[in-house]
């Protein structure tokens, strides 16, 4: 179950950049990322998201999960493929292993959405 | 009238455990020890192996074990008998171990024993193929154990154990024999992931294999500042 640890990480990340923030901004959408090639699950993350933020500053927020695929990049061939994940990693032309890695891999909240009242959100000087 | 705004994070999901991990490193090396994290699935012959290893090098370098395991402390008893000191982490209901549990263990270890004193930290973590992978603990290597048992297809199944591995070890070879399993297919498929790790087929009731394997932990723990 390390979605709930994710979801806890997750939480105290964003907790911690609202206390670096002025004006109480109130938090409506974290965005996610998570790589195809990760062992997280997207559906386990939302379940996890909205039990753990339940009677918190985030409930109700929504949570928005961009997945990224899974792309390789091969040096012998000098392109990118798709590896398919289970069956085969090597590159498909010349069976080079999948040493580079392009995209997949992520695990990051991306961005925060949120809004604040406009008196407070005029920059001070 | 409230105005909607838009922050780019880019954070690290891990971040905090990366941290934790880093901190943790950083203490093995100021006690000038060597931390190797083994991960396989449950019954793969993680303790077994352990129990082998220890006897092997007990002349030669100090060791303790960080034991992780979810609810008993049978793997960690069977260690303590063999005059390894061990810290026991019971996870819970976690599936693996993260580097705030290690750092606890560490906490442990280092009012328990003199960690300057010793050479090397075994950290056996939970049987899982899947979630280990994502957490360091603190280790300098990785060694990823696939028991002949378990079949060829597991490093396509659970491809992130195997890429980050840094020593494979495929255990349980005595049974080879009895078994339809083609070891070259297991290793070509880790292979498809992992072009540099060491592969040592090995066996703890034979002994096949324990040579190099022991020969590779003299090298990781010789290295210990290149393979951080």
């Amino acid at each position: 179950m390390h979605e709930t640890d994710m979801t806890k990480a997750l939480i105290f990340t964003v907790k911690d950049w609202l206390a670096e923030q002025s004006g109480h901004p109130a938090v409506k959408t974290v965005h996610l990322t998570v790589g195809e090639f990760t062992c997280v699950e997207p559906a386990g993350l939302q379940f996890a998201f909205a039990a753990q933020t339940q009677g918190t500053f985030l409930e109700g927020v929504k949570l928005v999960i961009d997945e990224t695929p899974l792309v390789a990049f091969c040096h012998a061939c000098q392109q990118e493929y798709r590896p398919d994940i289970g069956m085969q990693y090597a590159c498909p032309i010349c069976q080079a292993p999948m040493d580079d890695i392009r995209s997949g891999r992520e695990l990051k909240i991306s961005r925060v959405e949120f809004s604040r009242a406009e008196a407070q959100a005029i920059p001070q000087n | 009238m409230h105005q909607t705004f838009d922050a780019a994070l880019e954070m690290n999901l891990l971040h905090a455990n990366q941290h934790g991990a880093n901190e943790n490193r950083d203490r093995f090396n100021q006690w000038g020890i060597t931390c190797l994290n083994l991960m396989s699935s449950p019954g793969s012959g993680k303790t077994q192996l352990l129990e082998k290893t220890l006897q092997a090098l007990q002349n030669e370098l100090r060791i303790a074990v960080i034991e992780g395991d979810m609810t008993t402390q049978l793997d960690a008893d069977r260690l303590r008998r063999l005059g390894v000191p061990v810290v026991a982490i019971n996870t819970g209901r976690a599936c693996h171990l993260d580097s705030k549990m290690v750092a606890g263990g560490l906490h442990q270890f280092s009012h328990e024993q003199q960690p300057e004193s010793f050479d090397l930290v075994f950290v056996e973590n939970v049987g899982n193929l899947v979630c280990p992978a994502e957490f360091e603990v603190g280790e300098h290597a990785k060694v990823a154990l696939l028991s002949i048992t378990e079949g060829e297809d597991k490093p396509l199944k659970y491809p992130i154990m195997f890429r980050e591995a840094d020593c494979l070890l495929i255990t349980k070879m005595d049974l080879a024999p009895h078994l339809d399993v083609d070891v070259e297919t297991i290793v070509s498929n880790v292979r498809q992931l992992n072009s540099k790790a060491a592969i040592i087929p090995v066996s703890a009731k034979s002994g096949e294999g324990l040579t190099k394997w022991l020969a590779w932990i003299k090298q990781a723990v010789a290295n210990r500042t290149q393979i951080a």
